[in-house]
């Protein structure tokens, strides 16, 4: 999809938010890609779409983000968008434990959708209403733990962890898209690879 | 409140005015897109709707309108018209007399006010054939939907909707009985649903509509009051568990809204979006949500597998308006192919939410009175001519991006600053395409 006139990216990294309605995945997006946050926003019908473009290990990175609606109906929808995701951010709202408790269903949803290998992360949205919190940051990551992905809590409103989530992901995918390159006799066209190990930062979850 | 123009001059004045505007509808059609087909573009024969309209008041009301000779082709034709006749034309009131203009501002200043006085007549004209309508025991509803084409009149919109809903009786002396009817029914399917408390609600739904409730029309106070968010929960809940094969889905809160929106307009002074909520009389808000309900499931109702599961109709919708794109812009449908945009990731919400996340409430409410108008299938089949019209309006900006500012553009269409002539001519668009290939296999590709 990249032409030559916006090609100045090493690489291009097509990511995905899923999770429950009303958990914060827009209002996540919009945090990452304008650096802003407005407690009046609109449902999202069917899938957006926003783009930031990023720098790790030197390297430009073009993030494509779809965001996709929460409701069940938009299924067949949205489903369709999980095949060219390269990282999924699963979303929950930790005031909300019908969205925590949805989590296997998405993941579900995942494996039989998404690509072999997609990336994920576990991102529990809404922290800092600490007096509305119903699941603690243990029972996110114990679940994180079982399906072995890593786990961050944030807060698109107070800025906390956006930025960590999606950099996290992003480095795995980059980390997974060069140990993939080093495998093949070829490089692969539009990946550069990157003989330093992109592990410095590891862990890095905010915690 | 009609102004008075009468001199021979005046007179003159206004009859050479009309003429230009009666040649411009034939300059307009060389802009419309997709005339890269042989296709014979329906030109006005005499005098159109509009300009008997416009002629009328200042005239003395010599000629007088015959909708029946009204072709739908001139009806297209006029919209065009009045939005010509409107163009550039600011308010007489705001404008300030000056002695000391040039000659030639002088003279478009009385042509501004001309074109001014020649809008308040036709709207005065308007009004009083509304009205006629309206008074009549037993209304004509084909005259209502003629009229409502092209826009339904502030004060009356309200009636004039839940009769072209079919909610209100066309006969005068079944109207009463059967509004209180209506609105006791549904008083019962409130208590029915609510009267046991938490116990008796299905959470999850009640939950998912909540949190779309807040987030509805955020930017309008009136949808912040809470006394507004319950009412339209109750709608929306008691609508949702009478349609189970659909449920509720996410953007039905965006189309109560319309309805919402007028039928509070007529119990209030000023504007609905700012009234003080707090002391509006509870027997009127009760009253509302119940005519809100039953309207609602009446376009609910035209457009049901819209939301019932995977949604086939805008499915339906959307292979619909692809072909169409096609037959109209080819060079425009070329490129969102070449660059790999799909129509689904813009229109499925034109569809899901009939564009009202693109237009502003104001605008959509000005679209639904030619929706209502067209019957039926106005909120289905006119609406893909309407998303069709829409789209090939950015066609010229469209072709100049690529797949990811594309995307981005047509997520966010600068369409928020519309008025309600840039409605209208969406809406004769519409019209015309629709006039153009509806039912017409060969160009659809048989999916009509």
């Amino acid at each position: 999809m990249a032409t030559s006139k916006s090609a100045s990216y090493d690489y291009l990294i097509k990511l995905l938010l899923i999770g429950d309605s009303g958990v914060g995945k827009s209002c996540l997006l919009l945090r990452f890609s304008d650096d802003s946050f407005t407690p009046s926003f609109i449902t999202t019908i069917g899938i957006d779409f926003k783009i930031r473009t990023i720098e790790l290990d030197g390297k430009r990175i073009k993030l494509q983000i779809w965001d996709t609606a929460g409701q069940e109906r938009f299924r067949t929808i949205t489903t369709a968008y999980y095949r060219g995701a390269m990282g999924i951010l699963l979303t929950y709202d930790v005031t909300d434990e019908r969205s925590f408790n949805n989590i296997r269903n998405w993941i579900r949803n995942i494996e039989q959708h998404a690509s072999e290998g997609v990336n994920k992360i576990l991102v529990g949205n809404k922290c800092d209403m600490l007096e509305k919190k119903v699941i603690s940051k243990e029972q996110g990551q114990a679940l994180a733990d079982e399906f072995k992905i890593k786990f961050l809590e944030t807060s698109a409103k107070s800025n906390i962890g956006v930025e960590e989530a999606f950099f996290t992901l992003a480095r795995d995918i980059k980390k997974r898209l060069i140990d993939t390159a080093s495998e093949k006799p070829e490089k692969p066209s539009g990946v550069t690879v990157n003989p330093e190990p992109a592990n410095r930062q590891a862990g890095c979850c905010g915690k | 409140m009609v102004p008075r123009v009468g001199s021979v001059d005046d007179r003159n004045k206004v009859e050479r005015s009309i003429q230009e505007k009666k040649s411009l509808w034939g300059i307009h059609t060389a802009y419309l897109p997709g005339r890269i087909k042989p296709v014979s573009i329906p030109v006005p024969g005499s005098l159109s709707h509009a300009q008997i309209g416009l002629g009328a008041g200042i005239l003395g009301g010599k000629y007088s309108l015959n909708p029946s000779t009204t072709t739908e082709s001139e009806k297209a034709a006029a919209m065009n018209l009045i939005r010509k006749s409107t163009e550039g034309v600011g308010s007489p009131l705001s404008r300030k007399s000056t002695t000391t203009k040039p000659e030639c501002e002088k003279k478009n200043d009385e042509a501004a006010m001309m074109a001014d006085i020649a809008k308040l007549n036709t709207m005065s004209i308007r009004f009083n054939k509304f009205k006629n309508l309206l008074d009549m025991p037993v209304i004509d509803l084909e005259q209502l939907r003629k009229l409502s084409w092209s826009g339904v009149p502030d004060e009356i919109r309200s009636t004039v909707w839940k009769l072209l809903m079919g909610y209100l009786p066309s006969s005068a002396d079944r109207r009463d009985a059967t509004l209180s009817r209506k609105r006791k029914e549904y008083e019962e399917y409130v208590s029915q649903s609510f009267g046991r408390g938490k116990a008796g609600i299905d959470a999850s739904l009640y939950h998912q509509i909540h949190i779309d409730i807040q987030r509805t029309h955020a930017n309008i106070p009136l949808y912040q009051h809470p006394r507004i968010q319950e009412a339209l929960e109750r709608v929306l809940y008691c609508w949702a568990i009478r349609h189970p094969a659909s449920g509720y889905v996410q953007g039905i809160n965006d189309l109560v809204t319309p309805f919402f929106h007028v039928f509070l307009s007529s119990y209030v002074k000023g504007d609905v979006e700012t009234t003080d909520v707090d002391a509006i009389p509870a027997g009127w808000l009760t009253e509302v949500e119940a005519d809100c309900f039953w309207c609602l499931t009446k376009l609910l109702d035209g457009i049901q597998d819209n939301y019932t599961h995977a949604q086939p109709g805008i499915q339906r919708q959307i292979a619909r308006l692809k072909e169409l794109t096609n037959r109209i812009d080819a060079r425009l449908y070329t490129h969102l192919q070449s660059q790999g945009v799909e129509f689904i990731q813009f229109a499925f919400r034109w569809m899901n939410c009939l564009l009202m996340r693109e237009l502003s409430l104001k605008n959509t409410i000005r679209m639904w009175d030619s929706y209502q108008a067209e019957g039926p299938d106005g909120f289905s089949d006119f609406h893909l001519y309407v998303c069709a019209a829409f789209l090939v309006k950015f066609s010229d900006a469209i072709k100049k991006m690529e797949f990811q500012e594309m995307i981005m553009f047509l997520q966010s269409l600068p369409t928020q600053k519309w008025d309600e002539k840039d409605i209208e001519l969406l809406l004769s668009e519409a019209y015309m395409w629709k006039s153009l290939f509806h039912n017409s296999p060969s160009h659809l590709g048989g999916v009509s």
